[in-house]
């Protein structure tokens, strides 16, 4: 590897929960990649558009509203819109077992329930990145 | 409680027994751990006696139910006199929906309402805005305007409920959107009874629905303050929260202090915009966190009633005796349930709900057990409220007041959680209070530091979290849960598009008009807002002429 990786942390749509957002955020960045945090509120246009200004690795969204199946996706097309192909896309939070084959099925590359141990995030990331870096 | 020459006699007995009696067997059988601490890393002790409470004088420090400094309870007879107050939160997808399940609520023998409304409401969006796309309905109900609100609560006597509100930002339209329906049912404002979260310094802080930037935010909270001492005056106006600021995870003592904190900003700005301290203090109400380590709980109730006691009647000066008693709703931790075994998720709810009762909460949510999971099925709900029943009617606990007083080991605490909780409120008075340290992100990083520990605490299995990192199981098959889709928010902008056709359009311009213009001066807004909401404008467009004025507030990012 010859430099970090770099990590955009996202939270789509009005859900106002950061907790986990931020633990994962911190822990990426322990890890020793680089993250930026969005902060809240962000609509799916400014995502991709911070992942494609700021050239990243890696966009891991955090929901917990509810809004996934619609927020989700929305970014993987928009991405993809852009031409953007070789981006780890992963979810968090408060997902029903039963949205996750949907969701992957989206483009959504993995997500991660309630409970997920920071070291298992770090590491998926580590050995799934579509670039080589 | 006991003289200075018991308390040497206790001293050297405990010495003894550390040496004689406990040193042998801790050679053979060393403690589980080196060092035992509570949530708020207090160092918890092999053993309390009389020595940990030297200093505590029964009439100044904990003195009698009902009396100053409320150690021991706010009411003086507490719950044999009445239980608390049975309030669940409910409320997704459309007013017709929510309504029902109130009603199945209160068919239950649910005491009280409490309503969660979706986020577009929260933050002021119709559910046909761009921003409320895939948010209608989802984590609580859609309201647009003074028509869904006439819904949610049909055939429910505003009269006889009390009526819990979550909604912070834009609670003044939806204050005003009740007081509107309780008239149209021949209610007057004088008979209603409940509360508005109306807390917006912990939406900064914790949960992030906020509007307007501070300034604004505050004076809408003293506007409200001031109408209702006059016009609802069995109104609770603010809902001073801690609840969100420990599920961000914080400690039980942050949550005592930021949670005063912010009770110290409201107050001063109330009184900076004019108002007299006992007409507006009596209807301030608080609402807390309950977590799993009981005993730190319980203290951590006790200690915000004393401190926030103190604080009335020494910094502000309070005359009345309902100025200094801290009332409080209180939820079960639902960052604590875990999506793993979620039937687990009943008895951490049983400690945590047990442990709101010994603290002498006036009102209890118990979250449900699939709340990890999603929203709950009407049957974990109901789990849920049979919890506080069996407490209230099989347990015995709440047939004498505040029965953990005296414990040495909780009085202790108490003192520790009060003590450490002034320390940081006088840091916050340092920085210039509640809203400077939250613009300098001091309050935030607090909370993400606690936060982080928590969870390598977990992962290096320092903390046990049962069927998360230790006594783990394959997962049986998948339980039902609640779902709500899209057809809310399409049949929400359907209502929408009628409502706007139907009104009086020219009434919702003038009414928004004369909101706008008076949004510029000083005066109190209530009852323009009353006007708009009457002539059926919506939520939405009411907030558009109050951002107009007042701006949006941008969040710091802070990491």
């Amino acid at each position: 590897m010859n430099r970090p990786i770099r990590v955009l942390v996202a939270k789509p749509g009005l859900d106002g929960h950061d907790r986990g957002a931020k633990v994962i955020a911190r822990a990426l960045r322990d890890a020793g990649m680089e993250v930026i945090y969005t902060g809240l509120r962000q609509t799916p246009e400014q995502i991709v558009a911070a992942a494609i200004q700021e050239d990243v690795d890696v966009v891991a969204m955090s929901i917990l509203s509810g809004a996934h199946n619609h927020l989700f996706p929305k970014v993987v097309n928009l991405l993809r819109e852009k031409g953007v192909n070789d981006v780890l896309i992963i979810g968090g939070g408060v997902i029903p077992e039963d949205d996750i084959p949907f969701l992957l099925e989206s483009g959504i590359d993995a997500i991660f329930t309630p409970g997920t141990s920071t070291k298992d995030v770090i590491e998926y990331i580590k050995n799934n990145l579509k670039r080589n870096i | 409680m006991f003289d200075d020459k018991k308390i040497e006699e206790i001293k050297a007995a405990t010495d003894r027994w550390e040496k004689e009696t406990v040193s042998k067997v801790i050679s053979k059988f060393p403690e589980r751990k080196e060092k035992f601490v509570t949530n708020s890393n207090l160092e918890v002790k092999r053993l309390y006696t009389p020595e940990d409470i030297k200093d505590l004088d029964y009439e100044s420090d904990l003195g009698y139910p009902g009396e100053y400094p409320y150690t021991r309870g706010v009411q003086p007879t507490m719950y044999r006199g009445k239980l608390w107050t049975m309030r669940q939160y409910a409320g997704f997808g459309t007013a017709e929906e929510s309504n029902k399940r109130y009603k199945y609520l209160l068919e239950q023998g649910q005491t009280g309402l409490s309503v969660a409304f979706d986020l577009p409401t929260q933050i002021g969006y119709d559910s046909d805005h761009p921003l409320a796309e895939g948010e209608v309905g989802k984590v609580g109900v859609a309201i647009d305007s003074l028509k869904d609100m006439e819904v949610l609560f049909d055939g429910i006597p505003l009269d006889k409920v009390s009526t819990s509100m979550t909604i912070n930002a834009p609670a003044a339209i939806l204050l005003a959107m009740y007081i509107a329906v309780a008239e149209k049912q021949g209610v007057s404002k004088d008979k209603l009874r409940g509360t508005i979260q109306n807390d917006i310094l912990k939406e900064y802080i914790a949960r992030g629905t906020y509007i307007f930037p501070p300034q604004p935010s505050m004076r809408l909270i003293t506007n409200i303050f001031e109408y209702c001492s006059k016009e609802v005056p069995h109104w609770n106006t603010i809902s001073i929260s801690g609840y969100h600021i420990r599920e961000a995870g914080c400690t039980a003592v942050q949550e005592v202090a930021f949670t005063l904190a912010n009770g110290i900003a409201y107050v001063e700005a109330a009184i900076k915009a004019g108002l007299d301290i006992d007409e507006f203090a009596p209807r301030l109400s608080f609402f807390f966190n309950a977590h799993n380590n009981l005993f730190e709980e319980v203290a951590k109730f006790r200690a915000a009633r004393r401190l926030w006691a103190k604080i009335m009647k020494e910094r502000f000066k309070a005359k009345d005796p309902k100025s200094m008693q801290l009332k409080f709703h209180t939820q079960t931790a639902g960052s604590t349930l875990t999506a793993q075994q979620p039937d687990n998720n009943i008895i951490r709810v049983t400690i945590q709900a047990l442990a709101a009762v010994l603290g002498g909460t006036q009102s209890l949510h118990t979250n449900s057990r699939d709340e990890a999971l999603a929203l709950p099925t009407e049957e974990s709900v109901r789990i849920a409220l049979r919890t506080q029943q069996i407490l209230a009617y099989e347990s015995g606990v709440a047939d004498t007041i505040d029965p953990l007083a005296g414990s040495y080991y909780v009085e202790s605490l108490t003192n520790k959680i009060e003590e450490e909780a002034l320390k940081y409120i006088q840091k916050i008075d340092e920085l210039g209070g509640a809203t400077k340290a939250i613009e300098k992100g001091y309050i935030q990083r607090e909370i993400q530091d606690a936060a982080y520990k928590y969870q390598m605490e977990v992962e290096s299995l320092d903390r046990i979290v049962v069927g998360v990192n230790k006594f783990q199981v394959e997962e049986e098959e998948k339980k039902e849960i609640l779902k709500v889709d899209r057809t809310v928010e399409f049949s929400q902008k359907e209502k929408l598009a009628q409502l706007r056709k139907e009104r009086n359009n020219d009434e919702v311009q003038r009414t928004l008009k004369v909101l706008k213009e008076k949004a510029e001066t000083d005066e109190n807004l209530m009852p323009y807002i009353l006007d708009a909401v009457k002539a059926y404008a919506t939520l939405g467009e009411i907030c558009d002429v109050l951002r107009e004025v007042f701006g949006e507030y941008q969040q710091s990012v802070i990491l």
